[in-house]
């Protein structure tokens, strides 16, 4: 088969050989579109695994993660050379987590769940309102890390931006590491006996306490890394967390929560999703057709995907 | 003992809560002497409109300081009464009712948006209050209501220009994006209705959503259609930056052209150089080097613009020229007519004609409240990073 050349033959005819060559780009074209929104969509997801491993919190301040680290990264990319900014952005960020978590969630000794849900629903309100004043209502970006705003790697007649290739580089970086992390270290091991059983994981020594503020400077931390490297993209301005948080938490519970891996696979599946029904449906179904399935998977499968059925059980307790 | 931690915890946010509200509604007020003239100013500084009602309130804040400085008005200072909406229409309504029955403003200027005027048109004429807003929905001046104005060009205008040019380039054959928010609804509805008078055939008409991150499917959408011979977006940022953008990264080579809601050139840095060759209908003041020198709108645009820049440290844009016009065509009027008397100073807002503002110049009269023809708009394009007026 030749190259496909869009906008070429088929102007006017209908040569179905022609027709089934630029049909096999575009949809290799849906293919890379689904791949660029669900690379964005796991970046997110990824954050709320970690909080959630350690205290069954989820935490919908995770999108205004993002949303300040974009916004602490534009600030000091003007000081200071791009990855030098963004390791800044990620180490303020993670700051800001930590701080968060001593603030309000240590002084609940006795919290349900849903108090600290709730809570971290009226802090994504906070940070934002702060993040108002501190910069102001104006929409910035990064600069793309490889090329410009036009630069697309094309093969076989479809087009992807390379930032979706450092964003995938990312997503798998950050998934090995925290797969190490939490599977092979001491530290991640106590992070997730506080997860599993807070009573027998105290019995044993661990301070769970520090361990929970841990994981939300851990989960701040990969919340503006992700804010970092998707800014080129969707760019970065203040009322941009609460929609990514939901499309991430979408992807999280797709996959199944507390596992770093099947929130990057729900991340991808909800952007192929969207893709596909928008190379059938009007745009504007896209959410609707995305979410219907997302409803019908949970119908079957609760736990998500690849979840583990009795994982979120042991939370109410 | 959990309950008590939990109360404090709200009490908290509950407070911090409250304390941002107040600060977005602090008032100007400077020091009266002799009675000043109080003007109500209902703009959306923070919220989703605020890249319109930011640069509004900046604007009249040193307009009204410029004008005090001067003397005033009549030997009247202006009291500016400025209220944060945050694009919300049921503030605009609340924030409308304390101008009116609590300050007894002289005149509201704003709302930034048409959703938000529309939810006061109707009181603001059942009270007598005059009324000249910065958005740009026709419905806002028709119907004709004796107390309602608007100063910017109208979204048809917009749409009328973007079409012939069109037809200037061979161009008839095209698609349509455009956000799911009133402003993209607004825009689609226009481009809808013109079309068939200007000989426009709609291939594809789709709506994102304005939150949307990527737009690389849609777009992929309209590139399988290769009798497509131009893109119109109609959005506000960040997604009509984002549409340019990955237009670009498809190799979706067809001209693109964008609402007159581009008209800031923090978008074009914000598309870099996939802003290059962007196309739209917009007012002269973001080419005011390129006027010649004769031209009526020059002076006042120069002004403006350096005025501003220099006092704030950023780019003007056509919405802060909006409240511009609002505030200026208000004060011609009172000066008019000679005292600060509503029903005067509304039948000479009526019959102000040549007036020069930003967005062109002004000739309201009974059955026009907008005051401006298709003169007001200049179709630009994007060179080198910059707005440069687009020539044949």
């Amino acid at each position: 088969m030749t190259a496909p050349r869009p906008g070429g033959s088929a102007d006017r005819g209908f040569s179905f050989n022609a027709r089934r060559v630029e049909n096999g780009s575009l949809a290799l074209q849906y293919l890379l579109s689904g791949i660029t929104k669900g690379s964005i969509y796991a970046v997110v997801a990824i954050g709320f695994n970690l909080i959630y491993s350690a205290t069954g919190i989820i935490n919908f301040a995770q999108g205004e993660f993002l949303m300040l680290g974009g916004m602490v990264a534009v600030t000091l990319a003007v000081y200071v050379p791009l990855p030098v900014a963004v390791t800044g952005a990620v180490a303020i960020v993670a700051l800001v987590g930590c701080l968060l978590e001593l603030t309000f969630f240590r002084r609940l000794r006795r919290h349900s769940v849903l108090h600290l849900v709730i809570i971290t629903m009226g802090l994504a309100i906070v940070i934002q309102e702060a993040a108002l004043h501190i910069w102001d209502e104006k929409v910035r970006s990064l600069p793309y890390f490889t090329g410009n705003e036009v630069s697309s790697i094309r093969f076989l007649g479809a087009a992807i931006s390379p930032q979706v290739l450092w964003v995938l580089g990312t997503v798998g970086l950050v998934v090995l590491g925290l797969h190490f992390f939490l599977r092979h270290t001491l530290q991640g091991r106590a992070m997730r006996a506080c997860s599993s059983n807070p009573e027998a994981a105290m019995l044993a020594g661990i301070n769970i306490p520090n361990m929970r503020t841990l994981s939300f400077g851990l989960s701040a931390a990969l919340g503006a890394l992700a804010g970092c490297v998707i800014s080129p993209m969707t760019m970065t301005h203040y009322e941009m967390g609460a929609p990514l948080a939901i499309k991430g938490f979408a992807a999280a519970i797709l996959g199944g929560l507390g596992n770093p891996m099947a929130a990057v696979a729900g991340g991808l599946l909800v952007g192929l999703l969207e893709a596909a029904s928008v190379s059938r449906l009007p745009a504007v179904y896209n959410d609707v057709a995305a979410f219907a399935i997302l409803l019908l998977v949970i119908f079957v499968r609760p736990q998500g995907l690849f979840g583990a059925p009795a994982a979120d059980s042991v939370r109410e307790h | 003992m959990a309950g008590l931690c939990l109360l404090g915890t709200l009490l908290v946010m509950a407070g911090l809560c409250l304390l941002g509200t107040l600060l977005f509604t602090s008032s100007c007020a400077p020091p009266p002497s002799a009675e000043p003239v109080k003007i109500g100013a209902l703009f959306s500084v923070t919220g989703p409109a605020s890249f319109l009602g930011a640069p509004e309130e900046k604007t009249v804040q040193m307009l009204v300081e410029q004008i005090n400085a001067a003397g005033g008005i009549n030997g009247q200072k202006l009291q500016l009464v400025v209220k944060d909406t945050a694009g919300s229409p049921e503030k605009a309504v609340s924030f409308a009712k304390q101008l009116i029955e609590e300050e007894k403003v002289l005149a509201i200027i704003g709302p930034s948006t048409s959703g938000e005027t529309m939810a006061i048109k109707d009181l603001c004429q059942e009270n007598k209050m005059l009324l000249v807003s910065c958005a740009a929905a026709e419905t806002i001046v028709n119907p004709v209501a004796k107390y309602v104005f608007k100063v910017p060009q109208k979204d048809s205008q917009a749409v009328t220009w973007i079409y012939r040019t069109m037809k200037e380039k061979g161009i008839s054959n095209i698609a349509i994006v455009s956000s799911t928010d009133g402003y993209g609804a607004a825009g689609k509805k226009q481009l809808e209705d013109l079309a068939p008078a200007e000989g426009i055939t709609i291939l594809a008409n789709e709506v994102y959503d304005k939150q949307a991150t990527d737009l690389t499917d849609v777009l992929t959408k309209i590139k399988g259609n290769s009798s497509v011979q131009a893109v119109v977006n109609w959005s506000i940022v960040p997604a009509q930056s984002i549409v340019a953008k990955n237009m670009k990264q498809l190799g979706l080579n067809v001209p693109l052209f964008q609402s007159h809601g581009f008209g800031n050139l923090k978008y074009v840095q914000q598309a870099g150089v996939a802003a290059e060759g962007i196309l739209f209908p917009a007012s002269r003041l973001l080419i005011v080097e390129d006027l010649p020198d004769g031209h009526p709108q020059k002076e006042v645009l120069a002004t403006y613009k350096k005025d501003y820049e220099s006092r704030y440290k950023e780019e003007v844009s056509t919405f802060g020229g909006h409240s511009y016009d609002a505030l200026m065509v208000v004060v011609e009027a009172l000066k008019k007519a000679g005292e600060a008397d509503r029903e005067k100073v509304r039948d000479a807002l009526e019959t102000l004609t040549g007036f020069v503002g930003t967005a062109g110049v002004f000739n309201f009269s009974a059955t026009d409240h907008t005051g401006l023809d298709l003169t007001a708009f200049e179709m630009l394009t994007v060179k080198d990073g910059k707005f440069v007026m687009y020539k044949k």
